[in-house]
């Protein structure tokens, strides 16, 4: 059974809303790790989760990017390790320069919080793998600094790189360039995205019928079962 | 100069048997305030009925416990924080926010749900305070926003009110749920020589003399008094004391609100009937010029106070070690009965718990007001509008009838990942507690109808609150009130407050539903005078299998039907009050055993699925439910007026009458649901129109005809334009 790494920071708050879901509904093995812990060699992904950690302070994401874990992270990217941010776990990879670009107020200049249609433009990442490029569904937001910015140059080498993972398809909620939602790293293993694939996981939970964001997850267990 | 009158200061002689100090004298004021001590409103709500077979812990505590069975229970509390948020809108609320989350942590429960009730202004952009409305608003909605997603607690439910007594004013009520195990719940006990310790933010200047302050009237604007909001800080606390719960590291354990630790810890200890020794200066502070009485009154926000035993209090050190959460030890339970002060080991005050925290009773006389008759008969008959749809669009585009998802939008209603039904598409919140298990949750007030009549209007939001929570598939199992009226020594204002306290308890002891939490708010006055009365009631229901939850979005090719009667009942209307901009008429009168009748009956249509759909019927009456029902299901439908039972003398009474205990539902199976309705006895329903085919070209439109021809004929697209008129103001 694939064993999976949550991390939390001071301020994280999905962190047991992903740990359930991957539990119940994916039957993987969890654990949350505390920010100060060590150690992180054993498992087959690492997740960052949503939340606020250190109340946004200075920025999203930039304080728990500088805590000594995130070392230990970036050389686990380096080795390949599969690694998804998911909103404020997003942008403390951007903020530790794991991932391009930075993510900023939205152009409403309002928290947004409601389900949006996204697209996947990379299937080829460990938590992509199972859609089709093309593939739209449906997915909740809920940030106010997930505005998606990079300089043109940086904006050209993910495109060329086929970096950006998912788009927002028909509405862009928070005025991303390009509608980016989700982009990745040149290996492809280490993964930011602004939705909650956790909160679109459960059909109960899902307003409009059924709806495929738990490919995310199902993705990753493909994966770390191919990769056993 | 003291707040206290000076009955009271002969009061507290008496039993000090000599003169406060100064300290003592600060402390007092700050518990024998109207916020704290309910000095005004404690002998009525007394009779409130609160005993129920589920309730685990009662009012009184931080928060009341419910069982919900399997070893679980939830708990609920609501909470207000009007003056503040009148001063500064951000802070005033975010801060509101921090006390009701608190209050539930403190009962041992991890907070699950945020719900609010706001009231605004007139926001009309002709009205005189205009921009200062939308600004309250804006902030109001900002605070709530920031610190409940900030916490990672979802905002699942609420209502806004917009009414020109509420301008230059506001009210914002918070309200919250926690669940978690019934054996874990905080049940405060100590033993002598326990400890006790302060943790969480550090104690300043800021909130000092908050609680005497919302016993005000609003005269003065006091920015020194509002607290601070660090949600950050909460959020740890939180952590921290679930962490300390799981571990039963505590014994005790209370929320620093209203009256700092002032009321904190003479409260605690004559819960607990033992001493507390207390040395102030070890409280970690933010400004080390604090004397002792101000660490006394201060309102710093994101404190909680522990008690435990030595034995568990280094397992409680290393927790808080851990969340770099500040804490001091301040001292120990004792054997006497006293609240002792000390600062620097010397003695500053010494006085029973038991006296600081029960003031003396305040005897409120009430006189029922002139206006009220004469107002409820003053004559008014408008002309029946010439183009009754412009006049359904223009109700559907009034601010407290319209789209709030510029609101709830901003609030983080997801996390958690137990928001089944969310806000804008549901008549009360449905939160998961189990696989199979669901509590569903709505507030409702209704400032209008309880200006004109606190007694029918009050029973009017029990119903509407209950009617909500029946809606989604739910049982209610108890209420919470949250009563807010101006200056109860006035005694005008102390009648409609004895009014909506009889409402209540008619209401509750009828329909067997215990009270489970409340609190009360008075002196919400501006310079023109006190606000409209506005008791918010709360309504906690259970759901045992997820087949029973519902929605009202309209289902095309069903049969629509309507239960309950529609009557003349127009008075504090939004058709009188926000159309014809009259305050005047009857409000609507319940029936508490039609009441009852009609939601049983509702209840087990939804639990038999019998129903695709189904809404209450309230603001804005019969046609703006029906508008909102085909809007949210993108499917149209065509009612006969003809066939709704009704005693209306005209037809815009017929479609926008706010009669209480109505509900609208549709069925793909209507002789079913008619076999169910015609075997109850002196039920009063109809089956009154159709709605849409699914083929596009009749389904995006809303009919409404009479004696045969239409009456009104409007397209979703129409109606939606109107219905987001809120958040096009707002963006």
């Amino acid at each position: 059974m694939p064993k999976i790494a949550i991390v939390v920071f001071p301020g994280s708050n999905c962190e047991r809303d992903v740990q359930t879901v991957l539990r119940r509904i994916y039957k993987f093995q969890t654990e949350l790790l505390w920010y100060t812990r060590s150690g992180l060699e054993n498992y087959d992904a690492i997740i960052i989760p949503g939340g606020f950690s250190y109340g946004d302070r200075l920025r999203a994401g930039a304080i728990a990017a500088q805590s000594p874990i995130m070392k230990e992270i970036k050389r686990l990217a380096e080795e390949n390790v599969p690694i998804l941010g998911i909103c404020n776990g997003f942008q403390i990879l951007v903020e530790a320069g794991l991932l391009p670009g930075a993510l900023t107020t939205n152009s409403s200049l309002r928290f947004v919080c409601k389900w949006t249609e996204v697209k996947v433009i990379n299937n080829k990442t460990p938590f992509t793998g199972c859609y089709d490029k093309g593939d739209i569904f449906s997915i909740p937001i809920a940030h106010g600094e997930g505005r998606f910015i990079a300089d043109i140059n940086t904006l050209d080498m993910l495109k060329s790189e086929d970096r950006i993972v998912l788009v927002y398809s028909g509405d862009n909620p928070n005025g991303s360039i390009d509608g980016i939602a989700g982009i990745c790293n040149e290996q492809r293993n280490v993964v930011g995205v602004m939705p909650h694939p956790e909160r679109g996981s459960e059909s109960i939970l899902t307003p409009i019928g059924d709806n495929n964001s738990f490919g995310l997850f199902n993705s990753l267990k493909s994966y770390c079962r191919r990769n056993h | 100069m003291t707040s206290l009158t000076s009955e009271e200061l002969k009061y507290l002689r008496v039993k000090l048997t000599r003169e406060p100090n100064e300290l003592e004298l600060r402390v007092i004021e700050a518990e024998w305030s109207e916020h704290c001590s309910y000095k005004s409103s404690k002998k009525l709500i007394k009779q409130l009925p609160k005993q129920g077979k589920n309730v685990l812990i009662g009012p009184g505590s931080d928060a009341a416990a419910i069982d919900v069975g399997d070893g679980y229970a939830l708990s609920v509390h609501i909470e207000s924080h009007n003056h503040p948020s009148v001063v500064e809108p951000y802070g005033g609320a975010a801060t509101g926010v921090g006390g009701v989350i608190r209050d539930i942590v403190s009962m041992g429960t991890r907070p699950i749900a945020l719900l609010n009730a706001l009231r605004f202004g007139n926001l009309d952009a002709k009205a005189r305070d205009y921009s200062r409305t939308k600004w309250l608003f804006r902030n109001v909605v900002r605070g709530i926003a920031d610190y409940g997603n900030c916490i990672g607690v979802p905002t699942v439910a609420g209502e806004v009110e917009f009414d020109a007594s509420f301008d230059e004013y506001c009210l914002v009520d918070v309200a919250s749920i926690g669940y978690g195990r019934s054996d874990h719940l905080i049940r405060n006990h100590a033993s002598i020589g326990d400890y006790i310790i302060l943790a969480g933010g550090a104690t300043g200047s800021d909130g000092i003399g908050g609680a005497a302050f919302a016993s005000k009237g609003m005269l003065e604007q006091n920015r020194s008094a509002v607290q601070v909001p660090d949600p950050f800080e909460e959020k740890l606390l939180i952590e921290a004391v679930m962490e300390a719960v799981e571990r039963r590291y505590v014994k005790a354990l209370k929320d620093l609100g209203g009256g700092g630790l002032s009321c904190c810890l003479s409260e605690l200890s004559d819960t607990l009937g033992k001493g507390f020794d207390i040395e102030l200066s070890k409280i970690h502070s933010k400004e080390k010029s604090l004397d002792p009485a101000s660490l006394m009154v201060s309102e710093s926000q994101e404190r909680m106070l522990f008690v435990t035993d030595l034995e568990k209090l280094k397992g409680l050190r290393e927790i808080f070690q851990k969340y770099g959460i500040g804490f001091s030890l301040i001292g120990r339970v004792m054997v006497h009965h006293d609240l002792l002060l000390r600062f620097r080991g010397k003695i500053v005050g010494k006085m029973p718990s038991t006296l600081v925290c029960n003031a003396p009773l305040s005897l409120r006389s009430s006189a029922r007001p002139r206006h009220v008759d004469e107002i409820q008969q003053a004559a008014f008959s408008p002309r029946v509008p010439y183009n009754l749809k412009k006049t359904l669009l223009a109700m559907i585009s009034n601010p407290s009838i319209a789209n709030k998802s510029w609101v709830y939008e901003q609030y983080d209603h997801e996390v958690g990942t137990r928001t089944v039904l969310k806000p804008g598409s549901s008549d009360a919140a449905v939160i998961r507690l189990a696989d199979n298990k669901f509590v569903s949750v709505k507030l409702d007030g209704n400032s209008k109808h309880c200006y004109l009549d606190p007694y029918f209007g009050t029973l009017g939001c029990l119903s509407e609150s209950s009617r909500n929570v029946v809606c989604t598939g739910a049982e209610p199992i108890g209420i919470i009130d949250h009563l807010q009226f101006g200056n109860p020594e006035n005694p005008y204002t102390f009648w409609s407050f004895e009014e909506s306290v009889r409402a209540i308890i008619d209401f509750c002891k009828f329909m067997d539903i215990p009270v489970v939490g409340g609190k009360v708010s008075l002196y919400n006055e501006t310079f023109r005078g006190p606000i409209k009365p506005t008791p918010v009631i709360g309504c906690i229901g259970t759901i045992r299998d997820s087949n029973w939850i519902s929605q009202p979005a309209l289902t095309p090719s069903s049969a629509i039907f309507i239960i309950g009667l529609t009557s003349d009942e127009m008075g504090g209307s939004e058709y009188y009050e926000d159309y014809h901009e009259v305050v005047a008429g009857i409000v609507p009168r319940l029936d508490l055993k039609v009441d009852k009748l009609n939601r049983e009956t509702m209840l087990s249509l939804v639990r038999d699925n019998l129903i695709t759909c189904v809404h209450d019927c309230s603001k804005g009456g019969m046609a703006i439910a029906l508008s909102k029902m085909a809007m949210q299901g993108r499917t149209g439908f065509e009612v006969n007026l003809d066939l709704i039972p009704n005693k209306c003398s005209r037809i815009d009474n017929l479609l926008f009458s706010e009669s209480q205990s109505r509900f609208l539902f549709a069925t793909i199976n209507p002789s079913n649901a008619d076999n169910v309705l015609k075997s109850i006895p002196g039920l009063k329903y109809a089956r009154i129109g159709e709605s849409s085919s699914k083929s596009r070209h009749k389904r995006n439109k809303i009919v409404f005809t009479k004696s045969g021809s239409s009456v009104i004929e409007c397209s979703i697209a129409e109606l939606e334009e109107k219905y987001n008129s809120l958040t096009m103001e707002m963006s």
